[in-house]
């Protein structure tokens, strides 16, 4: 298992956008994927759970991935949460 | 809740569909607005109900998604695209389905307990953008549980039942049609409420405005609806329940009897023919409606195709039933509305609006969504080629309205040409006069439209400035208003005139009542609920043209609605057109 502390950078949060895209991208790994913020776990393969983690700009998340491919899982999520999800920062 | 109903046998509302019914209560309000926490014995059955909630919800989000795209651009309708993912959420849907197979409990109760959990957390968050994401959660969570409900509702399969609601939706309706209902009766609403025009043309006694119905009224009460008199009784006794039954039999043996003149043509004493045509919503049975003696198709109202299929049907999907409909019919016309939105009517309600009635329906909806619109141009043309076909304009305002239109059909029509693709050259096109402006310069409209249809309904609200939906105000609105009748008698004058062919096909063409007002006027064409045909025909061949006349003219000079009511029950009275108990 790997567990990764990430920030969200961007200024508008993990709004609706990100986070569809989130689950897209966890979506193509086999490796079950989980967020923790202020104690909540919510299942990082759920739309829902992720748009209500309503993390705003500057919440830190802890992120763990477990799994056959969870080195290139965390790789490519951990980069998505480090660029801002691409907005504006 | 603070009445004792056990003591209460008898409720009065407005007679708003003439027929009398004895059954069981069926009280639907209670069914749909609230979530109880219960245990379930049929688990399979919920489990099937509730993925077949999630199909139909993920249906009519894709079709509002499609609208908004067109509509409100990317980023809102991204709003949607996520309430779609959401339904697709294999978590949520796994969890909610393991919590009813082992907590074995109503759906609705899991899916509003599961959901509000995350809505619960998005309301803790300072953001208030993210905040805000909440209220879409909710939305997701209510459409849900009213789809679950529904599906239970109809899988129960109620029969021979007397439904009461606090009001109904089109949408309701459309699941009672399925069911076999005896009556309605709804606490809201006045004479041209929803439920009211739906059971008239389903030939089904209504009274709605019965206040408190659904709070008095259990669920297996022996109920009578006296849709005559707008009474209602509670477990009546056994005398009472003998004299209905009579009266039931009296009206059988009056309605044998108007059926005797089915085949006879419709001319008043003086000889005057008189064209009756049907007003026709797709999921009727178009033979009987042919067989019941309608020498046509006035008004087909193509809007529900949305609600019945849940998508905005192809282009082909509509001209195979614009085809075949008038094919049945042929020679008859057959009249075909171009999709009428907005409003009361269907779909945007995901889009809202301060005052619907004023805002984004009809024809409006149509220019603003030409993909929508052409594609129904597209069908209706290819279905015109046995040339008994007309097309007609809905919520038509301003005469560039009708420009507009008419170029899409024109651009259809170049295209038609060069493919070498059939169709009726001489294809009228026509408009619904619904707006009083269309009224006030009829002879520019007569330049450009090949007839009009009146549609009393909206025309009276936007007349007499009254929301008939509104209980508050609904009682001003009267198609036996002075204003009215002065209003109609113009605008038929007027098209006479300029020889624009004129025909109405409102609600109040239906009215026996109104019969002699619309004669009297000059109308001679009325597109009609088909079950009303009978006692249309009855009175069209017991009046005169003259005497029709001879109402109108005091009935214009009387200050109140009633008054003039009063002036057609009694004339109708006496001419024994009235059904008498």
């Amino acid at each position: 298992m790997i567990s990764k502390k990430v920030k969200i950078v961007n200024k508008a949060g993990l709004h609706t956008r990100p986070a569809s895209m989130i689950v897209k991208l966890a979506a193509k790994y086999k490796s079950d994927f989980f967020i923790y913020k202020d104690g909540m776990e919510i299942n990082g393969k759920s739309i829902i759970g992720v748009m209500t983690l309503a993390a705003a700009q500057g919440s830190e998340l802890e992120l763990t991935f477990d799994g056959p491919d969870e080195e290139a899982a965390a790789a490519e999520i951990v980069d998505f949460f480090n660029r801002g999800f691409d907005e504006e920062c | 809740m603070l009445k004792d109903k056990n003591n209460i046998t008898k409720l009065t509302g407005i007679a708003a569909a003439p027929g009398i019914a004895i059954g069981k209560a069926y009280n639907y309000s209670k069914e749909t607005f609230t979530i109880v926490e219960e245990k379930i014995t049929n688990i399979d059955e919920a489990l099937q109900n509730f993925e077949l909630a999630l199909e139909q919800s993920y249906k009519e989000l894709s079709k509002i998604l499609k609208l908004a795209q067109e509509r409100m651009g990317e980023e809102r309708a991204a709003i949607f695209e996520a309430h779609l993912m959401i339904l697709q959420d294999q978590y949520l849907i796994s969890t909610i389905k393991s919590r009813i197979v082992d907590e074995e409990k109503s759906p609705e109760f899991i899916i509003h307990d599961e959901i509000s959990k995350y809505q619960q957390l998005l309301l803790n968050s300072e953001h208030v953008y993210l905040a805000e994401r909440a209220n879409d959660i909710e939305d997701i969570k209510n459409r849900l549980i009213k789809n679950y409900q529904r599906r239970r509702w109809v899988s129960r399969i109620v029969n021979d039942v007397i439904v009461i609601a606090k009001n109904l939706t089109p949408a309701d309706t459309l699941l009672f049609s399925r069911c076999n209902v005896l009556g309605y009766i709804t606490e809201q609403g006045g004479l041209t409420s929803h439920a009211a025009i739906v059971s008239r043309s389903l030939n089904l006694p209504a009274v709605v405005g019965a206040v408190d119905a659904t709070k008095i009224i259990n669920d297996d009460d022996l109920i009578i609806v006296d849709g005559y008199n707008g009474e209602i009784f509670i477990n009546p006794s056994e005398d009472v329940i003998a004299i209905y039954k009579e009266k039931i039999k009296k009206i059988q043996a009056y309605n044998e009897k108007l059926a005797e003149i089915k085949n006879v043509p419709a001319k008043t004493l003086d000889g005057t023919k008189i064209t009756i045509l049907g007003n026709v919503d797709l999921k009727d049975e178009i033979e009987n409606i042919i067989e019941s003696g309608i020498e046509g198709v006035g008004l087909l109202r193509t809007e529900e195709i949305f609600l019945e299929s849940g998508f905005i049907p192809s282009e082909d999907e509509q001209f195979e039933i614009y085809y075949k409909l008038s094919e049945k019919l042929y020679p008859s016309i057959l009249t075909i509305r171009a999709f009428d939105v907005g409003g009361d009517k269907i779909l945007p309600a995901d889009i809202k609006e301060a005052n619907p009635f004023l805002g984004w329906r009809g024809i409006r909806f149509l220019l603003d969504n030409p993909e929508i619109f052409k594609s129904q141009i597209r069908a209706v043309l290819r279905a015109s080629v046995n040339g008994n076909i007309q097309f007609m304009l809905p919520m038509v305002s301003v005469l560039r309205e009708v420009f507009k239109a008419k170029d899409l059909i024109q651009e259809v029509q170049k295209e038609f040409d060069e493919k070498g693709i059939k169709y009726d050259k001489n294809l009228k096109i026509g408009i619904m006069l619904e707006v009083p402006s269309v009224a006030v310069i009829l002879e520019d409209f007569a330049n450009y439209v090949d007839f009009i249809s009146i549609g009393t309904n909206d025309l009276i609200q936007y007349l007499l400035a009254v929301d008939r939906g509104n209980s508050i105000v609904s009682e001003l609105y009267d198609e036996f208003d002075p204003a009215v009748i002065e209003f109609l008698r113009r605008i038929t004058h007027r098209a006479l005139e300029v020889n624009l062919p004129v025909s109405i096909c409102g609600q109040m063409a239906s009215d026996l009542l109104a019969l002699p007002i619309l004669l009297g006027v000059g109308i001679r064409n009325l597109s009609i609920i088909p079950t009303a045909l009978p006692a249309i025909k009855n009175a069209i061949l017991n009046l005169s043209i003259d005497e029709c006349k001879r109402i109108i003219e005091r009935c214009v000079n009387y200050p109140h609605p009633d008054m003039v009511k009063k002036e057609l029950q009694d004339f109708l009275n006496y001419k024994g057109l009235l059904y008498k108990e």
